[in-house]
């Protein structure tokens, strides 16, 4: 018999109800006639406090509250890849559904899986284990695990065929003797973290196709990422970029609290592009959470840890998981607001004093671990951060900034000149860049490491000399710090800058990047020579190729590599013949 | 039907715009009610809170002239809601709803909750198609489309309201006579000097009988100003969701809505966030913004064109900065793009128009439209730059090279942005490759060769 309580107080998202009853803090409850969802958050005597995930329009003093005796929790299983949900991880319906009503269905209808068993009855398994396997048309098989509680011999498994992911498939006798049975999907409450077996430390980057983070601010593969930025300044284009681009298995895009006409553009675009990896829909790697701006704020507070409960879910069968979440500010926005409701003591920015320790223990739920199965599995987090007024100093960007390794900072005066990625190359940094210094020499780049240095230490240097330049003018500067200036421009031109939407740029691979950094490593030589050869500045500034290194990101694709070799040959032949005539005036 | 039920002797308290009831019946939250007082004038209001013993209503028009004695409330038992039907088009309506030109009332055919329903992203369609405002800085720069929410960031004293209603005027599908197309202003708090402007503008254009006007004057009730553009956005949704139109709306000046919001929330003792406004402004906004949109399979469209002024020109100010964080992108005026006499004074470098990349290029507008603007930009950020190094060392002081961007700069903003009469997207393209023209064509990294060649002539500069 679960506990009822009765509403006292509305206000907005929060209310507060008489109990007849036992709650438990945290419980899910159901309120009124249309069973909105809330959760209990407080208790005080005979009073509950009840955050409400939907609209609360109408409700009235005297609804009824019905406990379930459970955690709030989320229904995790296979016929999640490929769908779009809520902020609670309800489907969002079809095209059909054109609004958001509350009171929507809890979890989807049951979808028939061709299932094949991987275990035997009487086999010994523990929990988080795999027993079998699911797929659905043409999409890549999933793993079945048993639930991570559940520990004990098979004593009945279902065969191999069409079975509906509601269905129990499989029972276990535990080893206290009582008996398990579970089906292909499964509940968990959403705010606790799912257990691994241990935690691996990471030693290889997650490859993005963006160059200038895997070339010089990488993030690892179970690390965590923040991308700061005034509006405009590009978070969500890079973000949806990486979920295009990146090397994970399975992409969770969470729109939380941004615009409906994004998640319709992932919508729109994904299915149309295909993995490279396996030659599917990018959509069967995807799963899409949205709570826009417009859903109600308290689903918008509960849906990062959905989010991060479905990349463990996938984590957990031995897979690599990226999280784009957009944005982390409208999640604390939204604890923000419903704390005010409560009443509670506002702190720094009027957050609750808890937002750190909140923050802190989203981003911990990263990494590279060994599932309990004794797979290996990673969840990377990236989340992007919405200062008011593109202001840094703030309290979310800064408690972020503690718990990311690798902070990518945009910049408002590269996103005014269009130079996107606006990533400003000073303020961003990657904490263990240096741990993926072998990782690069497998992908045929031994001089990664010196090539960053180069690039990082001559992009402070322009920085430098343009301070410089704005009191002296760039006339009075030396040849050699001209030139250096130069070379920075190229840098930025050629490497930094790449466009997300050009069909030959937006995703560079490995090899492209190295290809890229070399040759441009190169021009630097070669043009220091040349003007060390007494060479004219201006000479070396109108090389036909100097416009070419611009443009070979947009011009040569990850398909194209020879024509890489075949830009160099033509910058060393140009140089060459500056050479003959530098010489000869020298001489 | 829910009974209308009527409470007298209730009133406790009257603070600012909020009233508070002895609670003696279940009412829902948000549930309209109508206050009438000794003056026997009706007032909307809603429920904003709910307890054992109280009920806190927000009186959304003026409270002078209630008492605690007198005041009869009478409950809807539902939300705010707008009775709709076939010829709103040419009609004037008050700030909540109410036919004000003398004209006969709206033959109602549904109600609509004010409040709108938010939309369902999956059943969302992209907005493509690209509108031509014969503004240059906009179609070539920042193009707008179908179905976008971009307003214009504005500062008093600026000429928003003539860039707001010539772009209302022009504003065409290309290759298109117009279409089914509608009009829905919505003066928020507006002088009525500025009201009389845009209704003689779009009357002058002969879009005014295509046009619904929503009406809060500046001498209306300021609580008031939170109904105004639900009900605007109610009655647009309706035209383009029940009668198929591609409907334009333009709600000015959101400042005033805010500062509104401001008003109700400190009145009801809430912890304020930033400069004195509720931490919910932005769910707020969000809720008025986010109703511009397509649905898939659907004809029409409604678009969102709001004008703000930024209190003391500030872009960082929370209302400009939680309206760029919501909109797709932003125009920006310059105050001292004005001062010199340029026409729209648009500033360039912080507008900015996220759903360009959807409506422009391949076939939407010309392949090569993108290239354009993004070397436009590339160039001009340059210039500025350039600008502010010659302000220090002196235009003696740059090398030659950038000496040509200080040129191209002057001559960017004097012929691409200033512009008299409207340009088609062609004309305004042909000055933007001519500019570009001037400067030296290997610097044109953002351009391809085949573009420099085709677009520039064939001299090198
Ligand atoms: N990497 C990119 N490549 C090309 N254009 C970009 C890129 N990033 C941003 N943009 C442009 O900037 C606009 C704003 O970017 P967006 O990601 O929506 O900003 P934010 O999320 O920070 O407000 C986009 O609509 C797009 O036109
Ligand atoms: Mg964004």
């Amino acid at each position: 018999m679960s506990a009822r309580a009765w509403v006292q107080w509305i206000a907005g998202p929060v209310l507060r109800a008489r109990c007849e009853g036992a709650f438990a803090l945290r419980e899910s409850v159901s309120v009124g006639e249309r069973s909105l969802l809330g959760e209990v958050v407080r208790i005080e005597g005979s009073e509950i406090l009840v955050q409400v995930y939907e609209d609360t329009s109408g409700l009235r003093p005297g609804v009824e509250v019905r406990g379930s005796g459970l955690p709030l929790a989320i229904t995790l299983g296979p016929g999640l890849l490929g769908g779009m949900f809520d902020g609670l991880l309800r489907p969002l319906g079809g095209v059909d559904v054109t609004h958001v009503r509350a009171g929507s269905q809890p979890v989807g209808a049951p979808a028939l899986f061709e299932f094949r068993p991987r275990l035997a009855v009487g086999a010994q398994i523990v929990g988080g284990q795999v027993v079998a396997e699911a797929r659905r048309g043409e999409a890549p098989a999933q793993r079945i695990l048993s639930p991570p509680d559940c520990a004990g011999e098979i004593l009945e498994i279902a065969a191999a065929g069409q079975h509906a992911d509601d269905a129990i498939i499989c029972r276990v006798r535990a080893l206290d003797g009582r008996e398990h049975g579970f089906a292909m999907r499964q509940g968990w409450p959403v705010r606790t973290p799912r257990p691994v077996r241990r935690r691996l430390p990471t030693n290889a980057p997650l490859v993005t196709g963006q160059r200038i983070i895997d070339s010089l601010f990488p993030v690892a593969l179970g690390g965590k990422a923040a991308i700061p930025g005034g509006f405009g300044t590009g978070k969500t284009v890079l973000l949806e970029a990486l979920a295009r681009g990146c090397s994970a298995d399975v992409i969770i895009y969470l729109g939380c609290g941004e615009r409906g006409n994004e998640i319709a553009g992932v919508l729109e675009e994904f299915p149309t592009l295909i993995d490279p990896r396996n030659g599917r829909p990018m959509m069967e790697r995807t799963v899409i959470i949205a709570n826009t701006s417009n859903m109600p704020v308290a689903a918008r507070e509960a849906s990062i840890y959905s989010a991060v409960t479905v990349a463990e879910h996938f984590r957990d069968q031995g897979l690599h998981v990226a999280l784009m979440a957009d944005s982390t500010s409208r999640w604390a926005e939204a604890l923000r607001e419903v704390s005010g409701r409560f009443g509670e003591l506002p702190g720094e920015g009027g957050y609750p004093a808890y937002l750190a320790s909140r923050l802190a223990d989203f981003y911990e739920r990263a990494g590279l671990v060994e599932t309990l199965g004794g797979e290996t599995g990673s969840v990377t987090l990236i989340g992007a951060v919405s200062p008011p007024s593109g202001d840094f100093s703030e309290p979310v960007t800064n408690h972020t900034k503690r718990y990311v390794k690798a902070f990518w900072v945009l910049d408002v005066n590269r996103a005014h000149a269009r130079f996107y990625p606006a990533i400003h190359p000073l303020n961003s940094y990657s904490e263990n860049a240096q741990d993926f210094v072998a990782w690069w020499a497998t992908q045929g780049n031994d001089a990664w490491w010196s090539l960053r240095r180069r690039f990082l230490s001559l992009l402070e240097e322009q920085a430098r000399l343009q301070r410089m330049a704005r009191i002296i003018g760039k006339d009075a500067l030396p040849p050699r710090q001209q030139l250096t200036l130069l070379n920075a421009d190229l840098l930025n031109e050629a490497i930094l800058r790449q466009s997300a939407f050009s069909p030959v740029d937006r995703i560079a691979a490995p090899a492209k990047q190295a290809a890229m950094m070399r040759l441009v490593a190169r021009w630097m030589d070669l043009a220091l020579e040349s003007l060390d050869a007494g060479v004219d500045l201006g000479a070396i500034s109108t090389l036909p190729c100097l416009r070419s290194l611009a443009r070979m990101g947009e011009e040569i694709g990850n398909e194209d590599m020879p024509k890489f070799d075949a830009l160099l040959a033509r910058m060393e032949t140009e140089f060459a013949a500056l050479g003959a005539t530098g010489s000869s005036s020298a001489s | 039907m829910h009974p209308l039920l009527l409470v007298e002797h209730a009133a406790q308290k009257l603070d600012g715009p909020l009233l508070f009831l002895k609670r003696t019946l279940d009412v829902g939250l948000g549930d309209a009610v109508e206050i009438r007082g000794v003056d026997g004038r009706a007032r909307l209001g809603r429920i904003a809170a709910i307890d054992q013993d109280t009920l806190t209503i927000e009186v959304l028009e003026s409270t002078a002239g209630l008492d605690l004695e007198h005041s009869v409330v009478r409950f809807r038992g539902e939300p705010l809601s707008f009775q709709l039907g076939p010829g709103i088009l040419g009609r004037i309506f008050n700030g909540v709803g109410q036919v004000i030109d003398g004209g006969p009332p709206i033959a109602a055919q549904g109600h609509y909750p004010i409040d709108g329903l938010p939309m369902n992203p999956v059943a969302r369609a992209l907005p493509r198609d690209f509108i031509e405002t014969g503004i240059s800085a906009i179609d070539v720069l920042n193009s707008l489309v179908r179905g976008q929410k971009l307003p214009i960031f504005s500062g008093g004293g600026l000429p928003h309201d003539r860039l707001a209603s010539e772009i209302a005027s022009h504003a065409r599908l290309r290759g298109d006579s117009g279409g089914d197309f509608a009009i829905v202003f919505c003066g928020i708090g507006l002088p009525f000097d500025s009201a009389e402007h845009f209704r003689s503008a779009l009357q002058a254009s002969g879009a005014l009988e295509r046009t619904a006007l929503f009406l809060n004057l500046a001498s209306d009730s300021s609580t008031q100003r939170l109904l105004t553009p639900r009900y605007a956005l109610t009655a647009a949704e309706y035209l383009a969701f029940v009668e198929g139109k591609h409907v334009l709306v333009i709600l000015t000046d959101m400042t005033n809505y805010c500062e509104a919001l401001r008003e109700v929330s400190s009145s009801k003792g809430e912890i304020p966030a930033r400069k004195g406004f509720p931490g919910y402004l932005y769910s707020d906004l969000a809720s008025l913004y986010e109703r511009a949109g397509c649905l898939r399979g659907q004809p029409g469209t409604l678009t969102q064109l709001s004008i703000l002024t930024m209190p003391a020109d500030d872009i960082g100010h929370p209302i400009p900065d939680l309206t760029g964080f919501i909109t797709e992108g932003q125009i920006v005026l310059s105050r001292e793009l004005n001062r010199r006499g340029l026409a729209p004074p648009i500033a360039v470098l912080p507008s900015l128009s996220r759903l360009a990349k959807d409506g422009t290029g391949g076939s939407y507008t010309h392949p090569d439209h993108p290239a354009l603007a993004s070397q436009l930009y590339a160039s001009y950020a340059r210039a500025v730059q350039t600008r502010v190094l010659a302000s220090v060392v002196g235009e003696e002081g740059l090398a030659e090279s950038d000496r040509r961007y200080l040129v191209f700069g002057e001559a960017f903003e004097s012929q691409l942005v200033h512009q008299i009469g409207p340009r088609s997207l062609e004309q305004s393209m042909a000055v933007g490759w001519r500019l570009l023209a001037s400067l030296p064509w290997h610097e044109l990294t953002r351009l391809s060769d085949r573009q420099i060649a085709e677009h520039l002539g064939s001299a090198a500069p």
